[in-house]
């Protein structure tokens, strides 16, 4: 996007919500979920650094816009419904 | 129906510019979870300077104020006085430092707000070294760590200093609230948050903030590495309420070494040497434990 100087404030004042950053980009891995075998526990959602997971029905729904794939969430879940797979490897 | 123990709220958007597995991250959505949208934060150069996202994108739902690298207590009273010069009572302010901005760099202006007893909360999240410079040493960097000032190599000039004891040296200054939390346990973490909103004067709160790059560590065991320093009774939780020291979490007293093991920044150490770190470990926790018994 590109403003004009008189657009912009004299001091940076961020009037932009980072969504704008599609951090998903930067994934190594993806977090894939088998949603039959998740227990509602909602770790997942707790510990994700990024807050890219929302609860749908108390299970995980990941944003894959903004999930880095650090694995969290994969880590933590105790039912091991969540893997990593390669990116590339679709 | 889900068994969700934290506030669900969220005060921070997603595609802020961390470290996948920051948990630097965490310390912030926990510490906003538990006080609430009115609040007005003040950050010093940090990691925390950097993730919010560049201009003019910004990944917090809160207003925040940039403030230089030792100035975060100023900086934080300057925010109060003139909030109660408005007569706005309800905002909470907080100064949100790194280690090296808190222990280092930021310490006087820290114990001048803390001796003014500006009515603020003073979050420093502790990755033990200046990570986003590029893991230099910092004084909260433990005894026997690698750090790219304290390279290991053949001549092993691991960090030979003792981690400074910011508890105490805050303590000192008899402030009303000071508590250790962890990203391992966000409901402890909550209800410190709250508990230190609800206080008056200064307030201080101890993160502990694994950190991927710095540590040199897997980024999904963030977590498991915050509980492992809590169970290794490396990283005890605590409060301090007006003097009065209360262990909150108690750990399950594992061998050290299952922490050291997980992060490459204590490859080298040999065994006498993390015989030495369990034995330091050890007294800590006995003096924590008898001063929980005489004042609790």
């Amino acid at each position: 996007m590109s403003r004009s100087y008189e657009d912009i404030p004299l001091t940076p004042i961020s009037d932009t919500p980072s969504t704008v950053n599609m951090t998903g980009l930067w994934r190594v891995f993806r977090p894939v979920v088998d949603l039959d075998k998740c227990r509602k526990c909602t770790l997942c959602w707790k510990f994700c650094p990024d807050a890219a997971i929302e609860l749908v029905d108390g299970k995980p729904n990941i944003d894959l816009r903004y999930c880095k794939g650090c694995g969290i969430c994969a880590n933590e879940c105790p039912a091991e419904c969540i893997i990593m797979v390669k990116e590339e490897a679709e | 129906m889900s068994r969700v123990t934290i506030p669900e709220v969220e005060h921070a958007y997603p595609g802020s510019t961390g470290c996948p597995g920051c948990g630097a991250n965490l310390v912030m959505r926990y510490l906003l979870k538990g006080l609430g949208e009115r609040t007005i934060l003040t950050i010093p150069a940090c990691c925390w300077a950097v993730m919010p996202g560049y201009w003019p994108s910004h990944c917090l739902k809160v207003p925040m104020v940039y403030c230089a690298f030792e100035a975060t207590g100023a900086s934080l009273s300057g925010i109060r006085a003139a909030l109660d010069m408005k007569g706005v009572e309800d905002v909470t302010v907080v100064g949100f430092a790194g280690d090296g901005g808190t222990v280092d760099i930021g310490l006087q202006a820290l114990s001048g707000a803390a001796e003014r007893g500006t009515d603020a909360i003073y979050v420093m999240y502790d990755n033990e070294a200046y990570m986003n410079t590029g893991i230099q040493r910092s004084g909260a960097t433990p005894w026997g760590a690698w750090t790219t000032t304290t390279p290991v190599g053949s001549s092993r000039d691991y960090k030979r200093e003792p981690k400074k004891d910011i508890m105490s040296i805050m303590e000192a200054h008899g402030i009303p609230y000071a508590a250790t939390v962890s990203v391992a346990h966000p409901e402890d973490f909550v209800k410190k948050a709250k508990k230190a909103k609800d206080a008056r004067g200064l307030k201080f709160i101890h993160a502990l903030s694994p950190c991927p790059p710095g540590w040199k560590m897997n980024p999904m065991k963030t977590i498991e590495i915050a509980r492992l320093a809590v169970d290794t009774n490396v990283f005890p939780l605590y409060e301090v309420e007006n003097g009065r020291l209360r262990i909150t979490k108690k750990g399950k007293g594992l061998p050290i070494e299952d922490y050291l093991s997980t992060q490459g920044r204590f490859r080298h150490l040999t065994e006498e040497e993390v015989k030495r770190m369990q034995e330091s470990v050890d007294s800590s926790l006995k003096a924590l434990e008898e001063r929980e018994a005489r004042e609790g």
